[in-house]
C-alpha cells in the first residue's frame, strides 16, 4: 500500500486528481481502448472532482475515451431528487467535461428487477474490460461504497440495506430527517472493486481517522471492509493530516519519509496538449 | 460522436459562458435548446445519453428570458389605433423593431376608440408567435373605452361608453368580439362593470383597472371578481390618500381572495412617475410589478419634429412633448430603457429588474408555465444583455432574430 498523506483537504483533493489525470494520459487511451474509471460520491472526493474539471477547462485532460463505473446509487430515490448520486455526479463532474452520455454508467436503484440490474452492470464492466482504476473513499465505519460491516470480502454488485452509522451520517443531506433517508442501495461488491487493477482511496477528515486505523493497522476483517484492499496489488490511500489521527506515529512518520517518492506520480503533471494526437 | 438521442432527433443547442435567469438568481449555468424550448440537460444525458449539436459562446452574457410588453401603442410612426386597411403590417413592423429592445412578445394596446374601429381592427391580427419576423403577438390589450371621464388623460371624450346594456353586451356591442384579446383596461367604478370583468375573466382575458376614479372599495371588489391587474399605476387614477388610498391601495389591499395577486403596470422612464413613487410601490408590493412601455407612436423616431396623424410632437431626448409646449404626449422609452432605469431608480437587484419585464408580466397573463422563464420546457424566448442590461441579442424558440451590430 502506498499512504499519502497531505497537509489539509484542498491539497490532498489536488494529489489524487494529479494522479488520476496522469494515469489516464499515461495509458494514452483512444477510439480502440478507453480508460475505464470507478468513481465515488460524497462530500470526500468534491475537491478532487473540482481539480479534474479545471484540468479539463485548461485543456490537459479530456475524458473523451474514458469510460466511467459508479460505486452505487439509492434505491427507490427518484432519479431527479437532488440527493441521487445521478444528481451528484451530474452536477459535480459530468456537465463540466466531454465525457459520452453512453460511457458514464450509474446503478439505476429505480430498476423493475434489482438484481438484474445488478448483474447487468457486472457484465457491462466485463465488457469494458475491467477497471482499471478504482477511486473511492471510506465511511466512518469502514466501509467502501455501500459494503456495510459484514459484508462478504468477495462480494459483487448487489442491493444492500444501510447500516444506521451510514443512515445517520447521511441525514445531513435529506434536512437531518432520518425518515427520508433511503434504507437501501446498490453497491458494487468487495470483490468488484478488488478486481480493478489499481484502487485509489480518498480519505480526509477526523471523523474518518478511527475508521482509517483499523483499515490499515489492523487485519482484515470483514467489519471494516476497506481493510480488504490490504491484498490488493496496487492501493493508494490518500489523507489529510487529520485523517492519520487515531494511527501510530511509527506508522506516519514512515509513509511520510515516502513523500518524494510518491511524488514522483504527480510530478510532473502531464498534458494532453503535449501528446502527439 | 455519432447521434443516439431517442427522444428526437432535432438539433440541440448549448449557451456556454454565459450567467442564466433561474429561480430568481442568475446562476453561471449553461442554457440548453431542442425545438425551441429549454431543454432539460441532465435528462438529456441520462435518458437519451444525447448531448449538444452546436455551442453558443455567449461570452460571459446574461440570458434573461426575453422581455413582454402588455402596453404598447405604437411605434416607429405607426399608431395601432389609427384605423387602416393594413393594421397587421404596422404591427409587424412594430413588432419586429422592439425585438432590439429585447422584447419577444407583445399586446398591441388601442386606446379608447369608436366601435367602427375595433371592428375594423380586431379581427385583422391573430395571436401568433414571434420569429425573425418579429416578436409575437400575445392579444390587444383594449385600454377604454369604458373608463372614467374625469381620468380620460389623452382619451379622446366623445367616445367613452359606460355599461348600459348590463355589461356583457356592452363588450360586444363595442368590440364586435373578443377572441385574440388579452387584456381590457376599464373603471370598475362604473354600473354594471362587475358583470362586464367576470364576463371577460371566463374568456381568459385579464381585467385591468385604470383610466378611474375608484375608491379602495370598488377597486378591491373589481379584484374580487377577477381583476388582476392595475394599468400605469398612479397615472390617471385618485392619488393615494391616507384615509382612501384608492386603487393605489391594492398594493397592500388585505381583501385579495386568497392564492391571487394584483400586479401593476410600471411606466419607468423616470418621466411619468417620480423615482421616490416608483420606489414606494416596488417596496409595498416587489412581486406584482410590471414593467411596461406604454410606448406611443413616437419611440424609436429620431430627435425632432414629427407629424403623427392630427399631431405635431417634438422629440427631444426621453422626452415627447407636444410641440411648442411642455406637456407631454406619451412615454418613448424602450423596454430595456425601463429595465435599466427601474434598476437605477429602485436600487433593486438585476434579477428583480428583470424579472418586473419577463417573469411577472407572464405570471400576469397566466402564460408562465411557457414563457417569461427559463425553467424547462418554457419556450426558448431570450435576450442576451451585457453587465449595464444593454441589449446584445434576442432569440425567438431558440433562433436568433436579433444580434447588435448585424
Amino acid at each position: 500500500m502506498r499512504l499519502v498523506i497531505l497537509d489539509d483537504y484542498a491539497q490532498s483533493s489536488e494529489w489524487a486528481a494529479k494522479y488520476i489525470c496522469n494515469r489516464i494520459i499515461q495509458f494514452n487511451p483512444s477510439e480502440d481502448r478507453y480508460f475505464t474509471l470507478g468513481l465515488p460520491t460524497g462530500s470526500t472526493p468534491y475537491g478532487c472532482y473540482q481539480k479534474l474539471i479545471q484540468y479539463h477547462r485548461s485543456g490537459d485532460l479530456s475524458f473523451k475515451y474514458v469510460k466511467t463505473f459508479n460505486m452505487d446509487e439509492y434505491v427507490g430515490l427518484p432519479r431527479s431528487h437532488p440527493q441521487s448520486y445521478h444528481s451528484y455526479m451530474w452536477n459535480n463532474f459530468f456537465k463540466h467535461i466531454d465525457i459520452n452520455p453512453a460511457n458514464a454508467h450509474i446503478l439505476d436503484g429505480n430498476a423493475d428487477d434489482l438484481e438484474e440490474e445488478c448483474q447487468k452492470y457486472e457484465e457491462k464492466i466485463q465488457e469494458a474490460g475491467g477497471i482499471q482504476l478504482f477511486v473511492g473513499g471510506i465511511g466512518p465505519d469502514g466501509h467502501i461504497a455501500f459494503n456495510e460491516p459484514g459484508s462478504s470480502l468477495v462480494s459483487r454488485t448487489r442491493v444492500k440495506t444501510l447500516a444506521k452509522d451510514t443512515i445517520m451520517a447521511n441525514a445531513r443531506f435529506f434536512d437531518n430527517d432520518l425518515s427520508k433517508v433511503p434504507t437501501m442501495a446498490l453497491t458494487v461488491g468487495v470483490g468488484t472493486v478488488m478486481d480493478a487493477k489499481e484502487v485509489l482511496i480518498l480519505i480526509t477528515g477526523a471523523h474518518k481517522a478511527l475508521a482509517l486505523s483499523r483499515a490499515i493497522e489492523e487485519g482484515v476483517n470483514h467489519m471494516w471492509t476497506v481493510s480488504a484492499f490490504q491484498q490488493h496489488p496496487t492501493t493508494t490511500f490518500v489523507c489529510d493530516e487529520d485523517a492519520t489521527l487515531e494511527l501510530r506515529v511509527k506508522t506516519v512518520k514512515y509513509f511520510k519519509g515516502l513523500m518524494h517518492v510518491h511524488n514522483k506520480l504527480v510530478d510532473p503533471v502531464l498534458s494532453m496538449k503535449d501528446q502527439d494526437k | 460522436m455519432p447521434s443516439n438521442k431517442s427522444v428526437s432527433d432535432a438539433p440541440i443547442t448549448q449557451f456556454i459562458n454565459c450567467r442564466i435567469l433561474r429561480d430568481h438568481h442568475l446562476q453561471r449555468e449553461d442554457l440548453w435548446v431542442r425545438e425551441g424550448r429549454i431543454l432539460d440537460p441532465e435528462k438529456l444525458f441520462f435518458d437519451e445519453k444525447g448531448y449538444a449539436d452546436e455551442r453558443v459562446d455567449c461570452e460571459g452574457s446574461i440570458i434573461a428570458p426575453g422581455f413582454i410588453d402588455v402596453q404598447i401603442n405604437g411605434g416607429y410612426g405607426i399608431d395601432f389605433s389609427q384605423p387602416s386597411n393594413d393594421v397587421s403590417s404596422g404591427i409587424s413592423l412594430v413588432a419586429q423593431k422592439i425585438l432590439e429592445h429585447g422584447v419577444t412578445s407583445f399586446c398591441p394596446t388601442l386606446v379608447t376608440s369608436p366601435p367602427s374601429v375595433y371592428h375594423k381592427v380586431l379581427p385583422q391580427v391573430k395571436v401568433h408567435g414571434g420569429g425573425r419576423h418579429g416578436a409575437g403577438v400575445l392579444g390587444f390589450h383594449l385600454e377604454g373605452p369604458f373608463i372614467s371621464l374625469e381620468k380620460k388623460g389623452a382619451h379622446p371624450e366623445q367616445y367613452l361608453r359606460t355599461f348600459s346594456s348590463g355589461g356583457k353586451d356592452d363588450l360586444m356591442e363595442t368590440y364586435g368580439g373578443l377572441d385574440n384579446v388579452a387584456m381590457v383596461t376599464l373603471a370598475p367604478e362604473l354600473p354594471n362593470s362587475q358583470s362586464a370583468v367576470r364576463e371577460l375573466c371566463q374568456r381568459g382575458i385579464t381585467v385591468s383597472l385604470g383610466h378611474s376614479v375608484a375608491n379602495l372599495s370598488q377597486a378591491e371588489e373589481a379584484v374580487q371578481a377577477g381583476a388582476s391587474f392595475i394599468t400605469h399605476l398612479f397615472n390617471a387614477m385618485l392619488p393615494f390618500h391616507h384615509r382612501d388610498p384608492g386603487i393605489v391601495g391594492l398594493l397592500t389591499s388585505d381583501q385579495i381572495p386568497p392564492g391571487r395577486m394584483v400586479y401593476y403596470g410600471m411606466i419607468a422612464d423616470g418621466i411619468h412617475t417620480n423615482p421616490a413613487a416608483l420606489r414606494i410601490a416596488h417596496r409595498a408590493h416587489p412581486s406584482g410589478l410590471v414593467l411596461v412601455t406604454d410606448a406611443i407612436t413616437a419611440m424609436g423616431l429620431p430627435p425632432g419634429r414629427h407629424t403623427l396623424g392630427q399631431q405635431v410632437v417634438e422629440i427631444q431626448g426621453l422626452h415627447a412633448y407636444v410641440a411648442g409646449t411642455t406637456t407631454l404626449c406619451g412615454s418613448i422609452a424602450t423596454m430595456d430603457m425601463c429595465v435599466r432605469h427601474f434598476k437605477q431608480a429602485s436600487g433593486c437587484s438585476v434579477e428583480e429588474a428583470l424579472e418586473g419585464a419577463s417573469l411577472h408580466p407572464a405570471q400576469l397573463l397566466g402564460i408562465s408555465h411557457k414563457k417569461g422563464n427559463l425553467d424547462y420546457g418554457s419556450d426558448a424566448d431570450l435576450v442576451l444583455l451585457d453587465d449595464a442590461l444593454n441589449v446584445k441579442a434576442t432569440y425567438i424558440s431558440g433562433e436568433e432574430v436579433w444580434r447588435r451590430g448585424a
